[in-house]
C-alpha cells in the first residue's frame, strides 16, 4: 500500500474563544461556549466530551468554520483562520448523520474532495482505492450509499474525509447512530487509522467510554466552559470536581474531614470511621473534604475498614453489584469475578475496604 | 456580551464568496424592482397626484356606487366559494382517506385533482355557458328552457367552486392522512359512534386546516379575473372593475386606488392564513400516522358517500370534456352533426393560431426554466444559508402569492410605462416580450419557491455542509449536491411554471401589446364575442399542450429522476 501517512498534521489552537447565542424563548443572550483555551498538538487525538448543550459541538463547528466565534481567535497550523469559510479551511469533518451524498456511489463520494482539488484522474483512482482498502471497503466502489450498512456508511464518511489529507480531522459524534457492538468496533478502527496516518483528530462525543478508549487527551466541558482536561487516566482517577467524577463512570463520594497527613498519605475522619487516602496536594488539618471512590476499587468482605449494611445484591454476570449503606451514605460496589467469592445477601452486615492509592481527594 | 465579532466574521466570510454575494444582490434587485416596486407605485400613484399628497382618488372611487357594489360582490362570492369549496373538498378528502372505495372511483378522484392544474383558468366558465347558457346543451335541448340566465352571481359561484375545490381536496387529504388512527380508535373504543368520532376528534383536529383551506380559496376567488370576466355578466367584482377602469374608463389613478384596495384585502387574508392558521395546522397535525387506518367498509356509509363524490367528479370531468367536444360541433347550439375539424382549421387559417401558440409557447418556455432555477436558488438560500437579507428574500417571494394578477398588471403599467418612477429608466422593456416573461416568472415564483423550500427541508443540512467542508464553494455545492438531490422538485417546478405561464391571463391581459398574440387572451376575446367554437378549439389545443408537458415531466422523472436511482438501490 502506498504511504498514506498525513503529509503534515496541523496543530489547532483555540485562543480564548467564546460563542454567544440568543435563547429563543427568553430572547436573552448566553454563552454557548465561554473562554475556551486549548492547544492541540499535531498528530494527537483530542476528544471534546460533555453532556448535551455543553458547547462541544459548537466548538467543533467553529473550528470547521460553520460558526463564527464572538471572542477569541482560532489558529490552524499557526495561521489565524477566523475569517476563512469552511471550504477554505484545511479541515475535514465526519458528520453524525454521515452526510453521504445519496446521488453518488461509494467511489464518487470518496472522490468528491479530490475532484474539487482537480487531482489528476489516475491519482484519484489510486488514492480512493488505497483509502477504501484502509477502511476495509475494497470492492464496494460501485455501491450506492443506501445499499450499505450503518457501519459501512460510517467507513465511507471516514474515507471521504481522510482522502483529502486534511490538516485536522473533525468528528461530530460519528458513532451515535450505530448499535452498541458496532460502536465499540468502529472506535477501535478509528483509533487504528488515526494512529496509522498520524493525523490530528478532534472528536466530539457524549459517551465517556468512547472518549476514554480513543483519546490521547480528553477535554470535559460543562455549560460552555472546560471543566477539566487531561489524559483519560488523569480524568478518571484524578477528577477535579464532583461533576467530572460523576460524568466519567460511576462514582462514590464520602464526606469527611482531613486529619493527620504524612508521606503522601493522609487520614480522613469519616462519620463511620477513619480511612487513609493518597493526596496530591496538601490541605489544612480539619478542613472538609470528599473522597472519590470508583465502585470497582472497593472490596466487600467480613472484615475491613468501614462497617456497612447490604441493601442490594445483584448478579450481573461478570460482576456482583452491591449497594451498601456506610453510615448515611449509599456506596456502590462492583465485585468482579464473583464466582469463587462469598456473596452477601440483602440485609447482611459486612465491611468495605479500599487501597489508599485508588481513592482520590476532592 | 456582544455578538459583534461573529457578525463581522460572518460578513467577512460572506464577502469572501463573490458568487453568493452577486446572487443575493441580483435577487434582491429583481424582487425589489419587479414585485415590491410595482406595488409601491400603486400606493404612491393613488395618494400623490398633481395636487400633491391627498386621499382624493380614494374618496372618488369610494363615491362610485359601482365600486362599492364590486367590493360587496367580491366578498360575497369569496365567502360562499370559500365555504362551498372547503366543504366539497373535505368530503372528497374524507372519502379518499377514510372510506374503502373501488379503484375506478380513486381514478376519478385523481383526474379531478389533476384537471384544474392543466387547464386554462376560464375553461369551466366556457363550458358552463355552453351547457347551461341560453343556448346551452342541457338547458335548451334537454330541458327546453330558453331563457336560463347563468351570467352573474350564481354563475361565478358555481364555476369558481368547481375550479377551486380540488385545491382544498388536496390540502385536506394531506392533513387527514397525518391524523393518527389510534386517536380515533381510542374514541370509538370508549363508545363513540362514527359520527361522534368525526365531530369530537377528526373535525376539531382538522379545524385550523379547514380555516386554512377556506382562506386560500377565498384569496383565489377574489383574485380570480378570468371567470368573473366571462360569466359575471354585469356582476362586477374588484378584479374586473379594475380591468374595466383601466381599459374602458382610461382612469389610471382610479384603477391604481382600486388595486390598492384589492391588494389590502388579499394581503390581510394572506397574513392571517400564513402566519396564524398555517402555523396552527402544523402544530396540531404535524405528526405521522403510526400505522395504516382501518377503512370504513360499512355500506350504509360508503355507498352514499362514494356515489355522491363519483357523481360530482363525473360532473366536473364532463364540464372539462365539453370543451374539446364543443370545438368539434359545426355550430354550437344549432347544428351538432357531422362533427368537423373546421374550427381547428380556422384557428390556424383565419385567426393567426400559429402565431398565438408560438408566442405563448416561446414566452412560457423562456419563463419556465428561469422561474424554476430562481425558485430553487431562493429555496436553497432560505433553507440552507444564513445571511441578513434572507428574511427579506423569503418574505417578498412568498408575498407575491397574495398579489392578484390584476393588481400586478396595473402596477406594471403604472410602474414601467413611463420607466422607473416615471424617469424613463427601464422604459424600454414596457410592451416587449421581456416584460411578459418577467410577469410569468413573478406569477409562478411563489408556488415554485414554496415547493422548493419544503423539498429542501427534507434534506439533511449536513450533506451540504460536508460538501462545503470538503472545499466546494457555494456554486459548486448548489450544482453538485443541492440541485441533483431536488431534481424531481426542480423538474416539476419547471413544468408547473410552464403550465402556469401558458395559461395565465389576469396580469398579462393588461400588458400584452398587439405585437404578441397570446392564446389565453385570444380565448378570452372569442368567448367574449360569443364565438365559443373557436374559443373551444383554442382551449383544446392549449389543454393538449399543457397535458403533454405534464406527461413529459412524469416520463422524465420516471427515467431520469434522482429518486428513481435511489429507490432502485433499496
Amino acid at each position: 500500500m502506498a504511504d498514506l501517512r498525513a503529509k503534515q498534521p496541523k496543530g489547532v489552537k483555540l485562543d480564548h474563544i467564546s460563542k454567544i447565542y440568543q435563547d429563543p424563548k427568553t430572547g436573552k443572550d448566553f454563552y454557548a461556549v465561554h473562554d475556551v483555551a486549548l492547544d492541540i498538538a499535531p498528530g494527537s487525538f483530542v476528544t471534546l466530551l460533555g453532556p448535551s448543550g455543553c458547547g462541544k459541538t459548537t466548538t467543533l463547528r467553529m473550528i470547521a468554520g460553520f460558526e463564527s466565534p464572538d471572542e477569541g481567535e482560532i489558529y490552524l497550523g499557526g495561521e489565524p483562520i477566523n475569517a476563512l469559510t469552511p471550504n477554505k479551511r484545511d479541515t475535514a469533518m465526519v458528520f453524525q448523520s454521515y452526510a453521504l451524498f445519496p446521488h453518488y456511489n461509494v467511489f464518487d463520494n470518496v472522490a468528491y474532495g479530490l475532484r474539487l482539488r482537480h487531482v489528476p484522474k489516475q491519482e484519484i483512482q489510486r488514492r480512493v482505492t488505497d483509502i477504501l482498502k484502509l477502511v476495509e471497503l475494497s470492492g464496494m466502489e460501485q455501491r450506492m450509499t443506501n445499499q450499505l450498512s450503518g457501519g459501512q456508511q460510517q467507513r465511507v464518511a471516514l474515507a471521504r474525509a481522510l482522502v483529502v489529507e486534511p490538516g485536522v480531522l473533525l468528528f461530530d459524534e460519528p458513532l451515535s447512530n450505530l448499535d452498541a457492538k458496532l460502536r465499540v468496533q468502529m472506535r477501535t478502527e478509528i483509533r487504528r487509522i488515526q494512529q496509522a496516518l498520524g493525523i490530528t483528530a478532534i472528536y466530539v462525543t457524549h459517551d465517556q467510554s468512547e472518549a476514554m478508549s480513543i483519546s490521547d487527551q480528553i477535554i470535559l466541558m460543562k455549560g460552555g466552559v472546560i471543566a477539566q482536561m487531561g489524559s483519560p487516566m488523569d480524568i478518571y482517577y484524578r477528577p477535579n470536581s464532583e461533576f467530572v467524577a460523576d460524568f466519567i463512570g460511576e462514582c462514590n463520594f464520602l464526606k469527611g474531614r482531613i486529619g493527620f497527613s504524612a508521606g503522601g498519605l493522609c487520614k480522613v475522619q469519616l462519620p463511620s470511621g477513619v480511612v487513609t487516602v493518597a493526596y496530591d496536594h496538601l490541605r489544612l488539618d480539619g478542613s472538609e473534604c470528599e473522597i472519590v471512590l470508583r465502585p470497582e476499587a472497593i472490596t466487600i468482605s467480613d472484615s475491613g475498614l468501614l462497617p456497612c449494611k447490604v441493601e442490594l445484591s445483584c448478579f450481573m454476570g461478570s460482576y456482583q453489584n452491591y449497594h451498601v449503606r456506610v453510615g448515611d451514605t449509599l456506596v456502590k460496589i462492583t465485585d468482579n469475578c464473583p464466582v469463587n467469592k462469598k456473596i452477601f445477601a440483602v440485609g447482611d452486615s459486612a465491611f468495605i475496604s479500599f487501597d489508599p492509592d485508588c481513592a482520590h481527594l476532592l | 456580551m456582544a455578538r459583534s465579532q461573529s457578525a463581522s466574521l460572518d460578513r467577512r466570510k460572506l464577502m469572501g464568496d463573490p458568487i453568493m454575494v452577486t446572487t443575493i444582490v441580483v435577487l434582491i434587485a429583481f424582487l425589489t424592482v419587479f414585485i415590491l416596486y410595482p406595488l409601491a407605485i400603486l400606493l404612491v400613484d393613488s395618494v400623490y397626484g398633481s395636487k400633491g399628497l391627498s386621499l382624493d382618488t380614494f374618496a372618488r372611487i369610494f363615491q362610485m356606487r359601482a365600486f362599492r357594489t364590486a367590493i360587496t360582490n367580491t366578498l360575497k362570492v369569496g365567502l360562499v366559494v370559500g365555504i362551498l369549496s372547503t366543504m366539497i373538498g373535505l368530503l372528497f378528502a374524507y372519502v379518499e382517506v377514510y372510506v374503502k372505495m373501488r379503484r375506478a372511483v380513486g381514478g376519478l378522484f385523481k383526474v379531478v385533482s389533476m384537471l384544474p392544474v392543466v387547464s386554462p383558468p376560464f375553461v369551466l366558465s366556457l363550458s358552463m355557458i355552453m351547457l347551461f347558457g341560453r343556448s346551452g346543451l342541457i338547458t335548451r335541448f334537454l330541458l327546453g328552457i330558453y331563457d336560463n340566465n347563468i351570467y352573474g352571481y350564481w354563475g361565478i359561484v358555481i364555476v369558481q367552486t368547481l375550479t377551486f375545490f380540488p385545491v382544498c381536496y388536496m390540502m385536506l387529504k394531506g392533513l387527514l392522512k397525518n391524523i393518527d388512527p389510534s386517536m380515533e380508535e381510542a374514541s370509538r373504543d370508549m363508545g363513540a359512534s362514527r359520527w361522534k368520532v368525526f365531530t369530537t376528534v377528526t373535525l376539531p383536529l382538522l379545524l385550523p386546516g379547514l380555516g386554512n383551506a377556506f382562506l386560500v380559496t377565498f384569496i383565489e376567488s377574489i383574485a380570480d379575473f378570468a371567470n368573473p370576466m366571462l360569466i359575471g355578466g354585469s356582476y362586477d367584482t374588484l378584479a374586473t372593475s379594475i380591468y374595466l377602469q383601466i381599459t374602458g374608463a382610461m382612469d389610471k389613478e382610479g384603477a391604481s386606488a382600486m388595486a390598492v384596495v384589492l391588494l389590502c384585502i388579499t394581503l390581510a387574508m394572506f397574513v392571517v392564513q400564513k402566519y396564524y392558521l398555517e402555523r396552527k395546522t402544523a402544530a396540531t397535525l404535524s405528526g405521522k400516522a403510526s400505522r395504516a387506518r382501518m377503512l370504513i367498509e360499512d355500506k350504509s356509509v360508503s355507498i352514499p358517500l362514494t356515489i355522491f363524490c363519483s357523481l360530482a367528479a363525473i360532473f366536473v370531468i364532463m364540464m372539462y370534456v365539453c370543451v374539446p367536444i364543443g370545438a368539434l360541433f359545426p355550430t354550437w347550439g344549432y347544428k351538432f352533426t357531422p362533427l368537423t375539424f373546421k374550427w381547428f382549421q380556422q384557428v390556424f387559417t383565419r385567426y393567426h393560431g400559429l402565431q398565438a401558440f408560438r408566442d405563448s409557447f416561446v414566452l412560457s418556455l423562456i419563463a419556465a426554466p428561469v422561474t424554476a432555477l430562481l425558485s430553487m436558488i431562493i429555496s436553497y438560500l432560505v433553507v440552507k444559508r444564513k445571511f441578513k437579507a434572507k428574511g427579506f428574500i423569503e418574505a417578498v417571494s412568498i408575498l407575491a402569492m397574495a398579489v392578484p394578477g390584476t393588481v400586478l398588471g396595473v402596477g406594471y403599467i403604472r410602474g414601467f410605462s413611463g420607466g422607473l418612477f416615471h424617469t424613463g429608466i427601464l422604459q424600454g422593456i414596457y410592451g416587449t416580450g421581456l416584460i411578459l416573461v418577467i410577469v410569468f416568472v413573478v406569477r409562478s415564483l411563489p408556488t415554485g419557491t414554496r415547493s422548493g423550500i419544503s423539498a429542501l427541508r427534507q434534506i439533511d443540512k449536513s450533506i451540504e455542509e460536508s460538501a462545503y467542508d470538503m472545499g466546494a464553494n457555494s456554486l459548486k455545492v448548489f450544482t453538485s449536491v443541492t440541485l441533483p438531490l431536488i431534481k424531481d422538485s426542480f423538474l416539476s417546478g419547471l413544468v408547473t411554471a410552464f403550465v402556469r405561464s401558458i395559461t395565465a391571463i389576469s396580469a398579462i391581459i393588461l400588458l400584452v401589446t398587439p405585437s404578441y398574440l397570446l392564446i389565453t387572451v385570444q380565448i378570452n376575446e372569442f368567448a367574449e364575442k360569443g364565438a365559443f367554437s373557436i374559443a373551444c378549439a383554442f382551449a383544446t389545443i392549449l389543454i393538449l399542450i399543457t397535458y403533454g408537458a405534464v406527461l413529459l415531466m412524469n416520463l422524465v422523472i420516471k427515467f431520469f429522476g434522482t429518486s428513481k436511482k435511489m429507490k432502485e438501490a433499496e
